[in-house]
């Protein structure tokens, strides 16, 4: 069984700023990221649709211990968004400086940005095609 | 199903960067786990190995292989399992299964890891491959900042202010270190206040230094018999009469019960029904406190505290030597450290010897008759162990 919405698609769509998630023909509730099974309820009986990108904010995390290769980023900050549609999305808070988050940002409402972070991948992901070069990152910003 | 017992341990030194090879880590603590279970390495029938970054730290993938063959356990079938810091406790519920179910009589099984040899920013990355590479690497999350978003959560959820929390937390890493300063294998030997915690650099907010476990290098193993074999070879087997494992998804996947793991709760019940007792039963527990936070979070899981009131166990010395279940007499992760592919029979070494009454005086619990492995690989693999005194 294929799947309705592969990472390639979604990641080629998210970096041009279009956020695309999965919608259940059975239960009529809404996956993102996409699986191919619904994260609701199980079944294969979904479609690909837009989602509007937009939600609040339900946990975060300034970053200040970066990975290897990812020195340049820190202090970078990372919110769990739960979309209008339902789902938990990760992404990054960029229109704030990451110095002065606190516990206030829970409950916030934001959305995706204009402008789509991207990271390229490193020597350990050199054999993901389907990145096609770069991983988009949901970038938040204040609604 | 047949009785399963524990005959023999080993454990290294768990330390920073190592100057052993992961097959000589591993081997060192299964020869000694052999010597103290009075077999020889021909008795072995197969090797069950939790490894996890071998390939990025040694460039050794396939160590069963060679950890077999170098301990003169000459062509037994051997199988590694990677469940990031789960993967031994894996190994060893694999183990387990084999040996219940009859295929084997004598086996081995534990874990080794040398992450610290790695440093910081290779270990960070690798480590967070046990992330959603596809859906929230690409945002830079890491896992302190997986449990850095939990404890956030955890303050929403449970309308527990972040001031409050931090300090529960704190008391967290104090506790560990009391014990932690006491056992031999302990890779940090010192003890450290609330104080220290609080002032220690943030590490992703609102985590910082003192609140996350070291890198470390070190291995743990043990020998696994049927019961029949087992009377023969010692006369104080530990038993696992109960064996738990479940998956949960990436973070974002969680979202019906975070910062809950429910993975957990589906694990530990598997694991406590099947030895027929409760968390009230538990007289010693080594629990998966990779993070400060997650001692809370799993604690509750483990039905030792209501949700949201996990915290309060280490406020009132209830999960204390002498508490209602004592927690982490070994250190933990926090100050004993966390080789993550050995962490599992790590914690179940330290309860062999806690009923074997065989730990340093000041972290003995006394009259241990029922122990609980808890460990946490990743976003969601978990195994749970119900260790029970055979004499």
């Amino acid at each position: 069984m294929e799947y309705k919405l592969t990472f390639k698609d979604y990641n080629k769509a998210l970096k041009k700023g279009k956020l695309m998630g999965l919608k259940c023909n059975d239960c009529g509730k809404y996956t993102c990221p996409p699986k191919i099974a619904c994260q609701e309820c199980g079944s294969t009986n979904m479609e690909a649709v837009q989602l509007d990108g937009a939600g609040k904010v339900v946990t975060f995390t300034v970053s200040y211990v970066p990975a290897e290769g990812r020195d340049a980023e820190v202090p970078y900050t990372v919110v769990m968004v739960e979309l209008d549609e339902g789902p938990w999305l990760m992404g990054n808070l960029t229109d704030t400086d990451p110095n002065k988050v606190n516990v206030d940002l829970m409950g916030k409402r934001v959305q995706l940005g204009s402008r789509m972070k991207t990271i390229p991948g490193d020597h350990y992901t050199e054999g993901d095609k389907e990145a096609e070069g770069s991983f988009a990152r949901p970038t938040f910003v204040f609604a | 199903m047949r009785k399963v017992a524990i005959c023999g341990v080993g454990h290294t030194p768990f330390t920073f960067a190592a100057e052993k090879s992961s097959v000589e880590l591993f081997n060192e603590a299964a020869m000694d786990a052999i010597v103290e279970s009075g077999i020889t390495n021909k008795d072995i029938q197969a090797i069950y190995v939790g490894n996890v970054l071998g390939d990025f730290s040694e460039g050794q993938a396939m160590i069963q292989s060679y950890i077999a063959d170098d301990l003169g356990a000459t062509n037994v079938a051997a199988t590694r399992f990677e469940g990031a810091c789960a993967s031994a406790s894996l190994a060893i519920r694999d183990a387990f299964m084999w040996v219940a179910s009859g295929f084997y009589d004598i086996v081995i099984a534990g874990g080794v890891e040398t992450s610290a040899k790695m440093g910081t920013p290779l270990a960070t990355r690798t480590f967070a491959m046990a992330h959603d590479a596809h859906y929230e690497y690409p945002m830079g999350l890491t896992f302190p900042g997986f449990f850095a978003m939990l404890a956030h959560l955890y303050t929403q959820k449970y309308g527990v202010p972040l001031d409050k929390l931090k300090e529960q937390m704190a008391m967290v890493s104090v506790q560990s270190h009391k014990y932690g300063v006491h056992n031999k294998y302990a890779q940090f030997q010192k003890e450290i206040t609330v104080n220290d915690v609080l002032k220690g650099f943030m590490v992703c907010s609102p985590l910082q230094l003192y609140d996350c476990c070291p890198f470390s290098d070190g291995a743990a193993a043990m020998v696994l018999a049927s019961e029949d074999v087992a009377k023969k070879l010692t006369d104080r087997p530990v038993y696992i009469t109960g064996v738990g494992q479940a998956s949960s998804g990436k973070l974002s996947a969680q979202k019906d019960y975070a910062p809950r793991i429910r993975a957990r709760e589906v694990s530990v019940k598997q694991a406590y029904d099947m030895a027929g007792i409760g968390p009230d039963d538990i007289d010693v527990c080594e629990l998966h406190d990779c993070f400060s936070i997650a001692s809370i979070i799993a604690a509750e899981s483990l039905g030792f505290a209501e949700f949201g009131k996990g915290g309060e166990l280490w406020e009132t010395g209830q999960c204390d030597k002498g508490g209602k279940v004592a927690i982490n007499m070994s250190g933990g992760l926090k100050s004993k450290g966390h080789p993550i592919g050995a962490t599992g029979a790590s914690q179940t070494v330290d309860i062999v010897h806690q009923m074997r009454g065989e730990v340093e005086p000041e972290r003995q619990v006394e009259d241990v008759k029922y122990g609980l492995t808890d460990t946490l690989g990743g976003d969601g693999v978990l195994c749970n162990m119900v260790l029970q005194r055979g004499w």
